[in-house]
């Protein structure tokens, strides 16, 4: 890939959500970047380089929007970079299957630039559906290039090339929507009074200086060198008011016209360019609708279905965790072998095997396999159009927080990664509502903590070796741990839509997507790429310097006993309270970066003080954990502070760069901690009691 | 007859007369095309019925009820 220059090709590229527009934007950069199907998925503004024809090209991927007429972040963003920008082009990827919809944005770009051209886009989707799309008289009418792809297979990419070239260097008129004539006429008086060259359309200019949103028309002048406060232009102005009073339209109500206008012109254009061979074309949509959203089975469902991920995650990584454990324990004994052999001190191979690589072993074994499993299975869920589903069926438990279903959507992705999920509340437009989103995200555990919890409950509460009916206990039981975060989540939305972030619920609309066959072979590759990999990636990286610090705490004597025996006992009492150890609250501590290795930790403090050499299955692990006194009490306690503590450090920043506020991300370290705190509190304090 | 889209049943499909100002939700709802003229279809309710997805120009959208009910409609 060629490094940026001042002669390259800058392009935009927009479309509403869902419309596969990220997909496009791999297909023409290479670059590996996730598409989802929820609703607003690219929310940060990726870039991208190729190369066509020995010229190169940038390309922005803007975040997918329904319109310009900004009223959320992405919508700001993305509007602002098409007037702004200084794009030479913008493609704007449409969805073939709902064209009318996609057409809104397509008109309203071409108001302010002639530099457009149209991608339709899931032509094969349309295809499937027996939709049919004149897309050379769709090009006549709309005064632009139109192309028609199918991102996800790789066809009329270069097409789209070709037509990206040939669009530079030819002058083309977009079409210009026409309003009625008392807005025609205002736009007229204004237009006339500016009489210059200017870089955007001279009347989306004069339209937008008409209108009430100040912000719009500040960022014109600047970028125009406009002179608001110029004589000519005010005078202008006031007549142009004055007409469009006269003719009884408020100035506040100028964009409502100009929206039915560009909607009624973009159903002209899609129907008379669109044909639908078969009427019911969403029939299978709607059946799959009515069993996946109706009253009755749409929340089972969902709950069954999770379920089953959540076992098959369970069931399918017991045994080849097992293998990769026993593999990777056999090298520890060759590995120590072969340092010694090649006379590396005793103490550094002490520290490289038993510390860093013991650590390393044990997150590999235990992250890898369940990751590998749930990842490919949650993005084929996502890659379905299932998630948006999730959101809907649950809204009315949403709305008595007074939130919004868009927030199952992040906790969804919270699943997977919970720094993900707290970026993923850009989706949520009222920012109210987002930052509950955001400060509660945590309470979903992460794909970080699965294993934790995994691993405790098959240890002391299923029974190890396996056997049908003790994995459905495990995933009973993991169920019910999930379960108690999302009711906590509930709680704690709920209490802060009561006193710290009071307000009322926001309106908001939630697309449905159309289902999607999806493609089982890219998903697999994608998430074990894009996500299993990356994950493991970022654990591995911090497991080794944590295994290192964890072993020189272990073997650094302060008097006669080793540093981390001091720290774990100085946290004792408190570990204590509720229902751990010194240890095992170190551990969370030392866990921050990464959640992944808590259990690690636990071991190495419990092996450097013991005698145990080795752990390679659980049973040796569950004596162990047994012999430094943990009981059924403990294991649940530390299920119960794993799902509720401070988010790790990943997860930190990113809430800090989402509400750049210290004091939201001081809150979201605050509320789970002190609930994990109180909760474990009293689950001890009732055992005591009672048992 | 004049009825709010929140009225509409399942099934039921309404042309768009006028939506009532209110200012965030009405410019949310013009935004995905909900403008005097256009033709709504009814399709899905959720599990608490706060929720409802409108086929709405070719896109099937979830508006909540008391959004929906600032859109005034007439049955055809």
């Amino acid at each position: 890939m060629k490094k940026e220059k001042n002669t390259d090709r800058i392009i935009a590229l927009a479309g509403n959500p869902n419309v596969g527009k990220s997909t496009v934007f791999n297909a023409l950069t290479g670059m590996h970047q996730h598409t989802g199907n929820w609703p607003g998925k690219t929310v940060s503004n990726a870039s991208g380089y190729f190369e066509f024809n020995h010229i190169n090209y940038k390309i922005y991927d803007l975040p997918g929007i329904y319109s310009i007429l900004a009223h959320s972040e992405e919508e700001f963003v993305a509007r602002d970079f098409i007037c702004f920008g200084r794009s030479d082009l913008t493609i704007i990827v449409c969805d073939a299957v709902c064209l009318m919809r996609n057409l809104n944005l397509v008109l309203q770009v071409c108001e302010i630039t002639d530099r457009v051209i149209v991608c339709v886009n899931l032509l094969d989707e349309a295809r499937k559906k027996k939709i049919n799309i004149d897309l050379k008289k769709l090009s006549d009418l709309l005064g632009v290039r139109v192309v028609g792809t199918s991102a996800r297979n790789n066809k009329g990419l270069d097409d789209l090339l070709k037509n990206i070239d040939l669009s530079f260097g030819e002058k083309r008129k977009s079409l210009k929507v026409k309003y009625q004539n008392e807005i025609e006429d205002s736009i007229k008086i204004v237009e006339d009074s500016l009489n210059r060259d200017f870089k955007l359309e001279k009347r989306w200019i004069a339209l937008n200086l008409l209108k009430e949103d100040c912000d719009i028309k500040n960022k014109i002048s600047i970028f125009e060198n406009i002179n608001l406060d110029d004589g000519d232009l005010t005078e202008s102005l006031r007549r142009a008011k004055n007409k469009l009073l006269e003719a009884d339209i408020m100035i506040s109500e100028l964009e409502e016209y100009i929206v039915e206008a560009i909607n009624n012109k973009a159903e002209e254009i899609a129907d008379s360019v669109t044909i639908f061979e078969d009427d019911n074309y969403n029939k299978k949509d709607r059946f799959i609708d009515k069993i996946l959203t109706s009253k009755i089975t749409g929340i089972p469902i969902m709950i069954l279905l999770f379920g089953f991920i959540f076992w098959l995650t369970i069931v399918g990584s017991n045994y080849p965790s097992s293998i990769i454990q026993e593999f990777l324990f056999n090298i520890e004994d060759k590995l120590f072998d072969f340092l010694t052999y090649i006379r590396v001190p005793d103490i550094i191979n002490e520290m490289l095997v038993h510390g860093v690589y013991r650590v390393l072993a044990w997150v590999v074994s235990v992250m890898l396999p369940p990751m590998a499993i749930f990842f490919p299975l949650f993005t084929l869920l996502e890659d379905v159009g299932y998630l948006p589903r999730i959101a809907f069926n649950v809204d009315g438990v949403f709305k008595k927080c007074k939130t919004c279903g868009k927030q199952a959507l992040t906790m969804a992705m919270g699943f997977g990664c919970n720094a993900v999920g707290v970026s993923g509340c850009r989706i949520i437009d009222s920012p109210r509502e987002r930052l509950i989103a955001i400060l509660t995200n945590s309470f979903v555990p992460c794909n970080g903590r699965f294993p934790t919890l995994i691993a405790i409950i098959t240890m002391f509460f299923a029974g190890v070796g396996g056997g049908l009916s003790n994995s459905f206990l495990s995933v009973l039981l993991l169920i019910l741990v999930i379960s108690l975060g999302i009711t906590m989540t509930f709680i704690i939305s709920k209490i802060l839509s009561n006193t710290l972030l009071k307000g009322i619920p926001s309106s908001f609309t939630l697309e449905l997507p159309p289902y999607r066959k999806p493609q089982v072979g890219k998903v697999i590759v994608r998430s074990i790429f894009d996500r299993t990999l990356f994950v493991l990636g970022r654990a591995v990286s911090i497991a080794i310097p944590a295994g290192l610090i964890i072993w020189l705490m272990a073997n650094i004597n302060v008097g006669n006993s080793s540093l981390l025996n001091i720290c774990s006992g100085v946290l004792d009492p408190l570990g204590r309270l509720i229902g751990m150890d010194g240890v095992i609250l170190l551990a969370f501590i030392l866990g921050f970066p990464a959640n992944e290795i808590v259990i690690p930790i636990i071991i190495m403090s419990y092996m450097a003080t013991g005698n145990l050499v080795e752990i390679d299955n659980l049973n040796i692990l569950k004596q162990l954990l047994i012999d430094n006194g943990w009981t059924w009490t403990t294991a649940v306690s530390v299920m119960l502070f794993s799902l509720m503590h401070w988010p790790c450090s990943t997860t930190c920043l990113t809430i800090k760069k989402e509400t750049s506020s210290w004091k939201w991300t001081a809150l979201s370290i605050l509320i789970p901690t002190i609930c994990g705190f109180i909760i474990c509190f009293i689950f001890n304090l009732i055992v005591k009691i009672f048992i | 007859m004049n009825m709010s889209l929140e009225n509409t049943k399942i099934g039921e499909k309404v042309i768009i007369k006028k939506v009532l100002n209110d200012n965030s939700i009405k410019r949310r709802l013009l935004d995905i095309g909900l403008t005097p003229g256009t033709i709504v279809e009814r399709v899905l309710e959720n599990f608490h019925g706060n929720l409802v997805a409108y086929m709405i120009r070719g896109a099937l959208i979830a508006i909540r009820n008391e959004d929906a009910e600032k859109v005034m409609v007439e049955v055809i």
